[in-house]
């Protein structure tokens, strides 16, 4: 049962870095929420969506909340395969599923505290959902799933990166990927382009889908389109992650 | 544990048509320090990954504390510890938390953990830094906690990837202690340098590597007598005695001034006996005689290929 002891040590190690570093706090909790002030509070009354903004905007920053919090991983990910480190523990016979998966978990409980900060303030702005206990555990499955695949996806960054600065860097197009979908407009006020792009893109589905369950009106259609990007997503990350690590480490 | 602690014959690695390693033989005794020596780009680093099984050689057969690296991957990893060229310490745990995680790795019980953390802080002077985060360490310190976290697991054989590179005069002092102490009590180190002193100073046998082969392999001494350029070196006491020698003597240079003739020779008993021999005959008188054999950078240059020039101009 070496791998479970590796991996609690492993994720004993990364939360530290988590507590000791203000830039991953920093972006993945305090960005986050302001962006949630900034959007709803500043901007939110010139978007017309229909709906109250506090409720049409919280599903897709807890999706942006993700993004943000990804770039800390990336570099960390990496800092471990460039300084050595990785090949430390190699030497020691520490699994590469102890190294990469108390990654993934850190990245997973960072967000999950996070959304839940971010949701904290949304309430104070104004957001009432009317989901039912089952829809909001819709909800969690969801995001949790989401943060399982970016997770992936972002160890899988961070190992391909070259140097730690890339690997940050990397994770920029994930934090730009909501803008362009319905996270803070509907796809449809798009202009041509970027609307055939937000309605195809990943995100898209998993907002409208933790859009509908927090509503009290959830959508099966988009549920398994979700799910659906969640598992790939999810999968192409794994395997890319341990190709890379093969290879490099 | 006596004989070979680490063994490679044809040993062979190549990255696409780049060859890194092109059929290497090491013998490694037990309780000794090895020195693979060699300019960068030389391939010191895949032979340190090839022998610590973290690349897998193209050919040949490794054997380390007496397992095959391919094919016994984990006895050889129980047995081994490896510290790279970049100090792999964590920057954001304290230099306490970098050891106590290495014991954890190694599934030591807690409270043997916490006493080998604390015996290795002591012993290399880190017991006052010992909370403070690894970033805020001096590069001697790095080095040196990096090699604390190599020596939690006790292994037999140790290899350090330039342990003194870009190190200071004085914290590349300490680390040769270190290192000559754990050959003391016991240990095979096998380390890679680009610095000729510091093969000079640790390595009981040194191996010359260049452009993936084995160029020399030997004692220091045994290496510098490979090369020429040694030469004995005759002070007399007038000009009469040195013209005589230079008569008997062909092929050696003189220093009118100095009053001095520099005769070439490998330096050995046997060619000394006879120069001496033959000055004795002629009954010239010298002064002071002394043997001088190129240093370790002279050989460098010279079987490395990268000063042949300079060298048969001498």
């Amino acid at each position: 049962m070496n791998v479970i002891a590796d991996s609690g040590t492993m994720l004993r190690r990364n939360f530290r870095h988590t507590m000791r570093n203000p830039m991953a706090l920093f972006n993945g909790i305090v960005m986050p929420v302001f962006l949630m002030f900034l959007m709803v509070y500043v901007f939110g009354d010139a978007f017309s969506v229909g709906v109250d903004y506090a409720d049409y905007a919280t599903p897709g920053l807890m999706l942006t909340t993700i993004c943000y919090g990804i770039g800390a991983t990336a570099i960390a990910v990496n800092s471990d395969m460039t300084t050595g480190f990785i090949n430390r523990l190699r030497v020691m016979d520490v699994s590469r599923a102890a190294v990469l998966n108390a990654h993934v978990i850190v990245t997973m409980l960072r967000s999950l505290v996070a959304i839940a900060f971010v949701t904290g303030v949304a309430f104070l702005m104004g957001f009432r959902p009317s989901a039912s206990f089952a829809e909001w555990l819709g909800v969690i499955g969801i995001v949790v799933l989401t943060v399982f695949a970016i997770g992936w996806l972002t160890v899988a960054f961070g190992l391909a990166a070259k140097t730690p600065e890339s690997a940050g860097l990397a994770a920029v197009p994930l934090m730009l990927l909501p803008f362009l979908s319905s996270a803070f407009v509907p796809a449809g006020k798009m202009g041509p382009g970027a609307r055939q792009f937000a309605e195809y893109q990943p995100f898209t589905p998993i907002i409208e889908t933790l859009r509908g369950l927090l509503t009290g009106t959830p959508s099966a259609g988009s549920a398994i389109t979700a799910v659906a990007w969640c598992a790939g997503l999810a999968l192409v990350g794994y395997l890319w992650a341990r190709a890379s690590f093969k290879k490099r480490a | 544990m006596n004989g070979s602690a680490i063994a490679a014959s044809g040993l062979r690695k190549a990255y696409k048509d780049k060859v890194v390693l092109d059929g290497i033989d090491l013998d490694v005794e037990a309780g000794t320090i090895f020195a693979l020596l060699g300019p960068n780009g030389a391939g010191k680093t895949t032979t340190v990954n090839v022998l610590t099984t973290l690349l897998t050689p193209d050919a040949g057969r490794v054997v380390v504390a007496g397992h095959d690296v391919v094919t016994e991957t984990k006895a050889v990893r129980a047995a081994i510890g490896v510290t790279g060229q970049f100090a792999a310490v964590d920057d954001l745990l304290t230099g306490e938390e970098n050891l106590l995680m290495m014991a954890d790795l190694l599934h030591l019980p807690k409270a043997e953990g916490r006493r080998i953390a604390d015996r290795l802080l002591d012993r290399f002077d880190l017991a006052e830094a010992a909370g403070k985060p690894a970033a805020s360490y001096s590069g001697g310190m790095r080095r040196k906690l990096d090699l604390a976290m190599t020596l939690v697991g006790e292994p037999q054989i140790i290899f350090l990837d330039e342990p003194t590179t870009g190190l200071d005069p004085r914290s590349r002092r300490t680390m040769w202690e270190i290192i000559r102490e754990l050959v003391a009590s016991g240990t095979t180190v096998f380390l890679t340098t680009q610095y000729l002193e510091e093969a000079d100073e640790l390595a009981d046998r040194i191996a010359v590597l260049d452009q993936g082969r084995l160029v020399a392999e030997g004692t220091a001494d045994e290496l510098k007598r490979r090369v020429p350029g040694s030469h004995v070196r005759l002070r007399f006491t007038g000009r009469h005695e040195l013209d005589a020698a230079a008569r008997i003597l062909p092929g050696s240079t003189r220093d009118d001034e100095e009053l001095t003739l520099r005769v070439p020779g490998d330096g050995g008993v046997r060619s000394l006996r006879a120069l001496l021999d033959r000055l004795d005959q002629h009954s010239i008188d010298v002064e002071e005689l002394s043997v001088h054999t190129p240093d370790l950078d002279d050989v460098f240059l010279a079987l490395t290929g990268n000063a042949n020039k300079e060298v048969s101009a001498r």
